[in-house]
């Protein structure tokens, strides 16, 4: 319990998304990461990718000059009164040139948009191994101070944004990049004056596009926020459908909901607004454009006024604009206004990326768990010659040992696992200055049963955290088997103790292969008895597919009880030497909670335990009880010893506290 | 269901037929455009040569194109404008009719629905429909409209050189239909299969004390590997069908580019009578990406509304839910006192169940008594008590509060006087006034007070820095199990109620507080009946009256005394919880 509890209130600065700050920056460290991050993981397809691109791109610009050349031949045969069959060999060849760039293009187009195809799943789906990966590798403070549905969205919306950003936005860009460059050129070849008209008109465009743009992102950030405002309230109510009903109190709930709703409303209907009304603005600023290069370029026509152009460099006669000029000129400033309005439209989902892709790159950047563990839980053999010399082996022999190797002569040590736990001096802060923990001092010799008992947030859930090192403590020492337990390898610390928390975790899969967790090489045979010694091998028999029936969502088609036998046997499947459990205070129906106390009576049979009881049974039958305080422990000892002293202990086994 | 579903327009009709307007318009618009500029000014320009006078032949026609696309320009702007209010619109209106008709479901329908699932319901379908509304208005119309225009005009500026949109048309839009079809099935595969990924994750995320407990962070790395690879496979193979579209639209464009330059030069110069010349030539490769483009169009909204219709599906499920209770008519609008009485009652959750939960109950509770109900769980102890403010109707016989039968009363009123703290209760994310509030929105600060000080909850807000103003955080998370009860019962109370509901109320509350709670109804409360089930029997041992139910029958009526003497279920409870101090005595 007292994890929930900090979570919620101890710890500041949690890495929590603060939405009054809506980041429209283009952070461009973080773009170029991703390119980096892509070419990386495609070296050689990223940039075939690229090429194509690039390549049909120019193509898609080159009808431009075919059809200036065209135009212009059908212009002269008008003028000059040429027949179709020498025309013909003006026109045919060159439409032919143009079928040729065509063919190539298509297949440049082919292969791009296979190629995007593989590279944006691809990458999407090293991005969420590599997240998942990490994520595996974080230390439980992690989960403890990050909100569960935050870390959900990394792997939900923030890759979404991404999926946007690789699959469409950064193809567009390159793609409308390199068209308008390409055209620019052309119309430079054409003529330098007709080119800086239709500038003017774009830089116009862009100054507009990225108001309005910024408007429409501000606004989208807005609905994010409403969106997510929303989502909270009716979350709540639907779980509290009920007590609404009971209090009568749907027209008040209808009420405060239409009020966020109509807030949605405003600011999904602003943000849509501003996002739809730029398409047909830019398009028809072009059209606009249009008329005008019309007019300039009929005026240089008619008035023979000088032309400047690249052309002329190549070509000293060609120094008058031409009608085939303006003609392709007006076909040019579509393309040009079309490709720039491509760029505005993904403006959006790049800011949208950029937000995105920073989260994602602050969980990747997060540090792992540490582990500088060197003793290591390897099988043992144990001399039958009566020296009780252990050794390593590679077979399965029922009995472990701690392999120590000793940095400064080279030599290793082994030490039987026993499961003898001792907490010396223990104290413990989640945040600094915060003490949880002080002074805890706790004894477990192989076999005992010690049992804490105190109020919410006096600690006990704590001091399970660190006999496992999910949390490492500040100062003080436990020894396991006599072992520094920061000198043991984490995964193998935690093999040797089992858990069985009071939330159920199961997964989904069958129910055999959650028993089978515990240990991943067991038998069916293996995870049988230890359903069987847990007490769940009857129900599960019942169930319609047996220990094949398929678990879903945590194991919502069974009753809380049946899912805690379930943890109970995964527990008893792995068989260590030491267990915590942590008792269930949630209701659950008596007789099942019989079976359940059963079970876990067994499971601590022959082991150390800590237990975190709620149950008087579990308490009385302990062979310790640590009565724990804010963070102390102010009683210690057993059953009869402690109901002899008169003091917390005994007021709570009376019941006049309250016992969570 | 699409009627049913337009009926959520309501006051953004206009809003939505003023889209469709401006979208004809800008339709028009845009084909016009085209055939202006190549009549009168490209053709014009070829054809007089240096007899063009700029001020005679391009400007009236240049300031009618400028009329012309600011038209256009307050067509597309106010179209896009009135769109994405008459969509956000829409989705307002779905949204508070699913919130309503969520408000008017019985505890039947509620238990029908899983929470999440309305909550999806209500958030992500809503949001894919208005997606595809936006589209439709904004497109259904308009590219249909701009594809006729497009090729009525290509036909009369081009002849028969439209004929190369006979090749076009049919190719792109067979190929777009094809690879729609056959694209979308895998994409919903993928996206099932996402969704599970996804839950797996999720799984993880808030099961990540037993991955590390069994140290299975490698053997979950490898499972996700796979299922991941699994999914990219499947994603890239989907993907690669639609990434068919861009090609074949651009062997489209091309196939036209060429074939209308080609026969378009032969046309203007073999045959000038046919009226084709440059201008024409260049309207047609306009019309013939307009052309293009509307097809494109027309496949991704076949697409979205595919797409959406699993979403409106969902939407409809709980919009057509009929509420399984109503109010009476006539209702009597007063409870004349506390009094209930259960006559020959059965009641089953479903018509369809085999069992009844409760079978046969016959019970009189006079005014102002207290009565304590034990059992086992699934004894059907809770099903009993909420038949009182009817939470549940009876399927036989009737429940009586006050001598009329709960289903003449007008609900309010009868929930109103019916106070029920349900076991599984909740606070909502506010202060704890405002919490308290919900049982009377009237209520006085020291009306407040009070009914905390009885339901022993006003030391402990007192010694919150904040007191009543206390946040309480979503599901009352911050706050013990005991506190939360308390602060249920000081809920209910403010309502002072003819009739007090705990069901199993106190069971994290320490047996101390439980017995004060207990006193303080008894010296102030009087006159309400209370209606207490506990599992101690130490919470109902001074009951006037004690029901113990097992297996949807009560099996016996009596004073702690009488039960003691009678009924032996009744005793074994008790002598577990005296004697051995046993399991449920403590901390449940």
């Amino acid at each position: 319990m007292e994890s929930k509890h900090m979570r919620k209130k101890n710890i500041p600065g949690s890495a929590e998304k603060d939405p009054q700050r809506p980041k429209r920056k283009l952070d461009m460290k973080i773009l170029a990461r991703v390119v980096r991050m892509l070419h990386g993981y495609y070296p050689v397809l990223l940039p075939v990718t690229v090429a194509c691109i690039i390549f049909s791109a120019i193509v898609a610009t080159l009808p431009a000059i075919f059809l200036e050349q065209v135009t212009r031949a059908i212009d002269y045969c008008l003028r000059e009164g040429v027949t179709w069959d020498i025309a013909r060999d003006m026109i045919v060849p060159k439409v032919m040139i143009l079928i040729g760039f065509y063919i190539l293009a298509i297949i440049a187009l082919s292969l791009e948009t296979q190629l995007e195809a593989v590279i944006t799943q691809g990458f999407l789906n090293r991005m969420r191994k590599t997240m998942f990966e990490k994520m595996q590798d974080l230390p439980i403070r992690y989960f403890d101070t990050h909100k569960h549905g935050d870390i959900m969205s990394y792997y939900t919306n923030d890759i979404d944004t991404l999926r946007q950003l690789v699959g469409q936005s950064l193809p567009t860009l390159v793609r409308s990049g390199v068209i308008v460059v390409s055209v620019f050129f052309i119309m430079l070849w054409y003529s330098v004056w007709l080119t800086c008209v239709l500038l003017v008109g774009v830089v116009l465009m862009i100054l507009l596009s990225g108001k309005l743009g910024g408007g429409s992102s501000k606004y989208f950030v807005r609905l994010q926020r409403s969106v997510g405002a929303e989502e909270g309230y009716v979350q709540e109510m639907m779980n509290g459908q009920k007590v609404v009903k009971v209090f009568n109190h749907e027209d008040a709930c209808q009420a405060d909901f239409d009020k966020l709703n109509q807030e949605l409303y405003e600011d999904s209907y602003r943000a849509h607004a501003y996002a739809n009304m730029l398409g047909p603005i830019i398009m028809n600023l072009g059209n606009i454009f249009y008329v005008i290069v019309v007019t300039v370029g009929c005026s240089f026509l008619l008035n023979g006024w000088f032309n400047l152009c690249i052309r002329s460099l190549f070509d000293p006669t060609a120094t008058a604009v031409t009608v085939s000029v303006v003609v392709t000129f007006l076909s040019m400033t579509k393309q040009f206004t079309g490709n720039i309005n491509q760029v505005s439209q993904q403006v959006n989902s790049i800011v949208m990326a950029m937000a995105g892709g920073e989260r994602i790159f602050t969980l990747m950047d997060e540090t792992p768990e540490e582990d500088e563990g060197y003793v290591t839980l390897v099988n043992a053999r144990v001399a039958e010659d009566g020296s009780g010399r252990v050794t390593e082996t590679d077979e399965h022999t029922g009995q472990w040992a701690w392999k120590h190797p000793h940095a400064a002569d080279g030599s290793v040590t082994y030490t039987l696992l026993r499961g003898d736990v001792r907490l010396t001096d223990v104290d413990f802060a989640y945040t600094e200055g915060k003490p949880v923990l002080h002074d805890v001092s706790v004894y477990a010799e192989p076999g005992q049963k010690v049992a804490f008992v105190g109020a919410t947030g006096a600690g006990k859930t704590t001091i399970t955290n660190l006999i496992n090192r999910f949390y490492d403590i500040a100062d003080g020492k436990i020894r396991y088997d006599g072992i520094n337990i920061n000198k043991i390898k984490k995964s193998d610390l935690r093999r040797s103790l089992g858990i069985v928390l009071q939330e159920t975790n199961l997964f989904t899969g069958t129910v055999m292969d959650n028993i089978r967790y515990g240990k991943l090489d067991a038998t069916d045979e293996e995870c049988r008895a230890a359903a069987r010694l847990a007490g769940a091998d009857d129900f599960i028999t019942r169930l319609p597919h047996g220990y094949a029936t398929e678990l879903t969502n945590n194991g919502a088609n069974l009753s809380q009880g049946q899912r805690q036998l379930i943890a109970i046997a995964r527990a008893a499947v792995a068989d260590p030497p030491v267990m915590i459990l942590d008792e269930a205070t949630s209701s659950i129906d008596t007789r099942t909670e019989a079976i359940v106390q059963a079970g876990m009576d067994k499971l601590m049979e022959g082991r150390t335990v800590f237990v975190i009881a709620h149950r008087l049974s579990t308490v009385k039958n302990s062979d310790v009880i640590m009565v724990l305080d804010h963070g102390r422990i102010i009683e210690r000892g057993n059953h009869e010893k402690l109901i002899a002293e008169r003091g917390t202990y005994y007021q709570l086994y009376t019941g006049a506290f309250e016992l969570e | 269901m699409l009627l049913r579903l337009s009926k959520c327009i309501r006051e953004y009709k206009k809003a939505t037929l003023l889209t469709l307007l401006f979208m004809v318009g800008e339709a028009i618009i845009e084909t016009a455009i085209p055939y202006i500029t190549a009549t009168y000014l490209i053709n014009r320009i070829q054809q007089k040569g240096d007899a063009l006078s700029i001020t005679k032949d391009i400007l009236p026609v240049g300031l009618v194109m400028v009329g012309l696309a600011l038209i256009s320009l307050a067509c597309g702007g106010l179209g896009g404008f009135t769109c994405a209010r008459a969509s956000s619109g829409f989705a307002k209106n779905l949204r508070h009719d699913l919130f309503e008709k969520i408000q008017s479901f019985s505890f039947i329908n509620i238990d029908k629905f899983s929470s999440a699932s309305l909550v999806t319901r209500m958030t992500t379908d809503v949001a894919n429909v208005q997606m595809a509304y936006m589209m439709i208005i904004r497109t259904a119309v308009r590219s249909p409209l701009m594809l006729i225009f497009s090729v009525v005009m290509a036909a009369y500026l081009g002849g028969w050189l439209a004929l190369t949109f006979a090749v076009v048309i049919p190719v792109l839009g067979i190929g777009l239909f094809i690879i729609s079809k056959k694209a979308m099935p895998a994409f919903h595969r993928v996206f099932r299969k996402y969704d599970k990924l996804n839950e797996s994750i999720e799984e993880n995320v808030r099961g990540m004390r037993v991955v590390k407990g069994f140290a299975r962070e490698d053997y979950e790395k490898e499972k996700f590997r796979r299922a991941s690879d699994d999914i990219c496979g499947d994603f890239t193979r989907a993907e690669r069908i639609v990434a068919v579209d861009t090609p074949l639209a651009n062997f489209c464009l091309y196939f036209n580019m060429v074939f209308i330059l080609l026969m378009g030069s032969f046309m203007a110069i073999r045959h000038p009578e046919s009226g084709v010349n440059i201008g024409n030539i260049s309207a047609l490769l306009t019309y013939g990406m307009a052309i293009l483009m509307s097809l494109m169009m027309l496949a991704m909204i076949y697409v979205m509304i595919t797409m959406s219709i699993e979403s409106l599906r969902r939407i409809m499920e709980v919009l057509d839910e009929v509420p399984d209770m109503k109010n009476a008519e006539n209702p009597v609008m007063e409870i004349a006192d506390g009094s209930v009485d259960f006559e020959n009652v059965s009641f089953k959750y479903t018509a369809s169940a085999e069992a009844f939960s409760l079978s046969n109950v016959n019970l009189h509770i006079p005014s102002g008594a207290t009565v304590g109900i034990i059992g086992g769980t699934g004894s059907s102890k809770s099903t009993l008590v909420q038949l009182i403010p009817r939470l549940y109707d009876v399927t036989e016989g009737s429940v009586k509060v006050g001598g009329v039968d709960v289903r003449n009363y007008d609900l309010t009123a009868l929930r109103d006087s019916v106070a029920m703290v349900l076991q599984k209760n909740l606070l909502f994310s506010g202060t704890i006034k405002e919490n308290l509030r919900w049982g009377n929105p009237q209520a006085t600060d020291e009306d407040i007070v009070q009914a905390c000080r009885l339901a022993q909850a006003d030391e402990f807000i007192q010694s919150f820095p904040d007191g009543y103003d206390t946040h309480i955080e979503q599901g009352g998370t911050n706050v013990s199990g005991g506190q939360k009860q308390r602060l249920c019962i000081a809920r209910a109370l403010l309502k002072k109620p003819k009739i007090l509901i705990l069901d199993d109320s106190t069971s994290a509350v320490d047996t101390r507080t439980d017995a004060l709670i207990r006193a303080g109804f008894t010296s102030y409360i009087p006159e309400t009946t209370k209606i207490i089930i506990a599992q101690r029997i130490a919470s109902v041992e001074h009951a006037d009256m004690i029901l113990v139910m097992e297996g949807g029958r009560v099996a016996c009526v009596g004073t702690h005394e009488q039960l003691l003497a009678t009924s032996p279920i009744y005793r074994e409870v008790y002598e577990q919880q005296t004697s051995g101090k046993g399991e449920s005595e403590n901390g449940k």
